[in-house]
């Protein structure tokens, strides 16, 4: 084990990693005047550099394709070339494994704001009956905390990043502090109309974008490229809005290219120095702390844990009970789509909005007990125009083929008429998904690598199978005719991780034999150290996580600062 | 960024980040006007292709301007030689291509492709832009699939591809509104009105 310099400075707070839950606790402690020192895998972010909202595919040669034509043969930018800096499935020389059997992708960035540059900004609360789960159907986990632990939490998220929604009193879908909403697309208009033929609500979105001025930030100019990142700031970035206003507090010290490598432990079993590599140089580094939060991403912040080990902890860090890695879950992805004919041929507009859809629908079947699945799923709803892409209309191209004048006035009625639901669904742990530390595998830091093992049940299998009569139904009753799907069968369903909402990794709870972390997310066993990011998890609601990543978040952070206030930690 | 916003401040923000977007590519963003004929390139002088020999490009040029009348404009040809320039096997499909479709015009009319008269040339391209001909035609239908998307990629990713569409987006706006003509066509149409 590397030595400690006894002599270099202590820092109060160390958060390794910058999205969504280490932008938030950041942004929280430097409010309540606590020092922060950040560390970040990758390097500094520069909006106005890094971010192609509104450029055109023609300003740059390949058009995104990538100028050996990547995306041609499978091997593109992930979600394309003109999103934000959107990391990795494969981060070069950092490779993950997976077990025997077992399929999984991985998704990473390595920025300051992570994955918060680019993600979908939807942000739904998780209903009361999601924090008690087992108790509900006996499947599961109940948190330590309950929704009215976390609804102020959720306040405080929701008013300072600024949401859209509008107040349903739906119970699967708690209201919250709303923006406006702007109104639906004509394709979202033609879904909702649909839906309530159907008896399912499809109401406004809940997106982490603004549409009046919030804090200094600028209200949504409505371009449709939150992706690519927003040169305003008019979606929720940790970035732009955490980060870089709280390092204007002076209270925060920023590295970047610093891959943290392991946590030291003294003889009293606390945290005193995080490792970590700086990536420049290739060098291992220190810096002393009194305590540390992770927020790594859920199965870095494990990986850590893991590779963390030392004689008073052999099974990794805050690991007695073993369950460090256990309980991963992803979302449940299913998708579909058709031609709707009743837009053929209406008058192009420009349906640009916000970047995603204006409206969804909430799990509407969260009191009927007799269906073949546990839990619940929604369904976002995507379509209309946009800025065309390379590969958009290969579609057509394969339906029309022929050539000349045909050929464009297949693409000009083919252009803005698809509507896709995807939905997105509550995976229930299982003893067969986890990760853990391939025994024989380094990254290029030499630092061992993650090893996944996924398997998806008949709960989540029977879940699609529901989204897949949904989804049909809902685009039949709009005129459209989708297309047979391949009976259920790998394929179907999404490739566990493939949804990017991986979690549970070092779970919370109030038994220290069956979670890492307590109510607080404060390790059971090590009394300086934190969890910020989706690992403590208890279970994964339908609800994507982001909101929920700051509102824990949140309050770990404020429960920190006055432990530290009382001299506890 | 300021504390205070107008409506207008905003949009002079948004046009300032989208000139600051193409400054920062400066150096790369000349090498677009260089490369592309899309709007003025033109006036840069001859494009010298990366991939391909002279007939190949001239033969090129002329397909791509037949799967979509205006890729020229697109700038379809300089986009599958800036790929085709980084990918050999992206290069093999188009050089293969082309000399399969030579040898195949020379066996009917005794020369190549774009030497053909027009309706030497439309003969053969309405054979190989269906799949219905891959049996006895399979290279050539092959060949042709590439060429139409990408010649299609190319040209509905231009400036004047995406003014043809009739794209109206990516200028921002002060209030998101839809046009409550076009909702009452879609729901008239659909039956859910």
């Amino acid at each position: 084990m590397p030595q400690v310099q006894r002599s270099a400075p202590i820092h109060d707070v160390v958060v390794i990693g910058s999205g969504a839950g280490g932008g938030t606790v950041t942004k929280v402690l430097a409010d309540m005047g606590v020092k922060v020192t950040l560390i970040e895998a990758g390097p500094m972010l520069n909006p106005a550099k890094d971010y192609k909202e509104h450029m055109w595919p023609y300003q740059v040669p390949h058009r995104g394709a990538g100028e050996d034509g990547g995306q041609y043969f499978g091997k593109g930018y992930p979600f394309g070339y003109f999103l934000a800096p959107n990391g990795y499935w494969d981060v070069p020389g950092e490779p993950f494994t997976t077990g025997d059997g077992s399929k999984f992708r991985w998704f990473r960035s390595r920025i300051t704001g992570g994955r918060t540059n680019h993600y979908g900004r939807i942000s739904l609360r998780f209903a009361d009956y999601d924090f008690a789960p087992y108790s509900r159907d006996g499947l599961g986990t109940d948190w330590p905390i309950t929704y009215d632990e976390m609804s102020p939490y959720y306040d405080k998220v929701e008013s300072f990043i600024g949401v859209t929604g509008s107040k349903e009193g739906i119970r699967s879908a708690p209201d919250g502090i709303f923006q406006t909403c702007p109104p639906p697309r004509v394709h979202e208009v033609l879904t909702q109309k649909a839906c309530q033929k159907l008896n399912i609500p499809c109401i406004p979105s809940r997106l982490s974008i603004i549409t009046k001025a919030t804090n200094g930030r600028a209200p949504c100019h409505y371009c449709g490229q939150c992706g690519r990142g927003c040169v305003t700031a008019s979606n929720y970035s940790s970035s732009q809005v955490q980060i870089f206003p709280a390092m204007k507090t002076g209270r925060v010290t920023m590295i970047n290219n610093a891959m943290a490598r392991e946590l030291i432990t003294d003889s009293s079993g606390k945290v005193v120095a995080v490792s970590y590599i700086d990536k420049d140089t290739r060098t291992e580094k220190q810096i002393r702390c009194r305590s540390v939060v992770l927020a790594a991403s859920a199965c870095e912040s494990a990986r850590l844990l893991l590779n963390s080990k030392s004689p008073r902890h052999p099974n990794g860090l805050s690991n007695g009970s073993g369950v460090v890695g256990r309980y991963l879950t992803d979302s449940v992805g299913y998708g579909m789509g058709a031609k709707i004919p009743a837009l053929e041929g209406m008058k192009i507009h420009d349906n640009d909005g916000m970047g995603g859809m204006h409206v969804y629908v909430p799990w509407w079947e969260w009191d009927k007990p007799n269906k073949d699945f546990p839990r619940g799923y929604h369904i976002e709803i995507g379509g209309g125009y946009g800025m065309p892409g390379v590969g958009q209309f290969h579609g057509v191209c394969r339906s029309a083929e022929g050539y000349g004048q045909s050929l464009k006035d297949a693409i000009k009625k083919d252009y803005g008429v698809y509507v896709g639901l995807a939905g997105r669904g509550e995976q229930i742990p299982n003893p067969d998904t986890y990760c853990d530390i391939d025994p024989n595998v380094v990254d290029q830091f030499g630092i061992p690598v993650l090893r996944f093992h996924f398997k998806w049940t008949d709960n989540e299998l029977k879940q699609v199978d529901h989204m897949e009569k949904t989804f049909r139904a809902i685009l039949e009753t709009m005129g459209g005719k989708p297309g047979p799907r391949p009976g259920r069968a790998d394929g179907k369903i999404s490739v566990g991780g493939e949804i990017i909402h991986e979690l549970g990794v070092v779970r919370m709870g109030n038994d220290p034999a069956s979670s890492a972390l307590n109510k607080y997310c404060q390790s059971h066993e090590v009394k300086n150290l934190f969890v910020a990011d989706a690992a403590p998890f208890v279970s994964n609601p339908d609800k994507n996580p982001t909101l929920t990543i700051c509102a824990l978040a949140w309050r770990t952070a404020e429960y920190l600062a006055e432990e530290m206030r009382k001299g506890n930690v | 960024m300021s504390e205070t916003f107008s409506r207008r401040n905003v949009l002079v923000t948004i046009a300032s980040a989208a000139a600051a977007a193409a400054s920062v590519s400066e150096a790369e963003a000349q090498h677009v006007h260089e490369a592309m004929a899309d709007d003025s390139a033109k006036s840069t002088g001859p494009y010298k292709p990366k991939a391909f020999t002279e007939h190949e490009t001239k033969t090129l040029r002329a397909l791509c301007e037949t799967i979509v009348p205006g890729a020229s404009q697109g700038g379809a040809f300089e986009y599958i030689d800036l790929l085709c320039s980084h990918n050999d096997e992206l290069k093999t499909t188009y050089t293969g291509g082309i000399g399969w479709l030579d040898r195949k015009m020379e066996s009917r009319v005794g020369t190549t492709w774009v030497d053909a008269k027009p309706a030497e040339q439309k003969a053969m391209l309405d054979i190989i832009a269906y799949r219905m001909n891959s049996d006895a035609y399979g290279p050539g239908v092959r060949f042709f699939d590439w060429a139409r998307k990408m010649t299609v990629d190319a040209y509905y990713t231009s400036a004047a591809g995406i003014k043809d569409l009739g794209e109206k987006g990516n200028g921002g706006m002060s209030e998101f509104k839809t046009p409550p003509d076009a909702i009452e066509y879609a729901l008239k149409r659909s039956g859910l009105g």
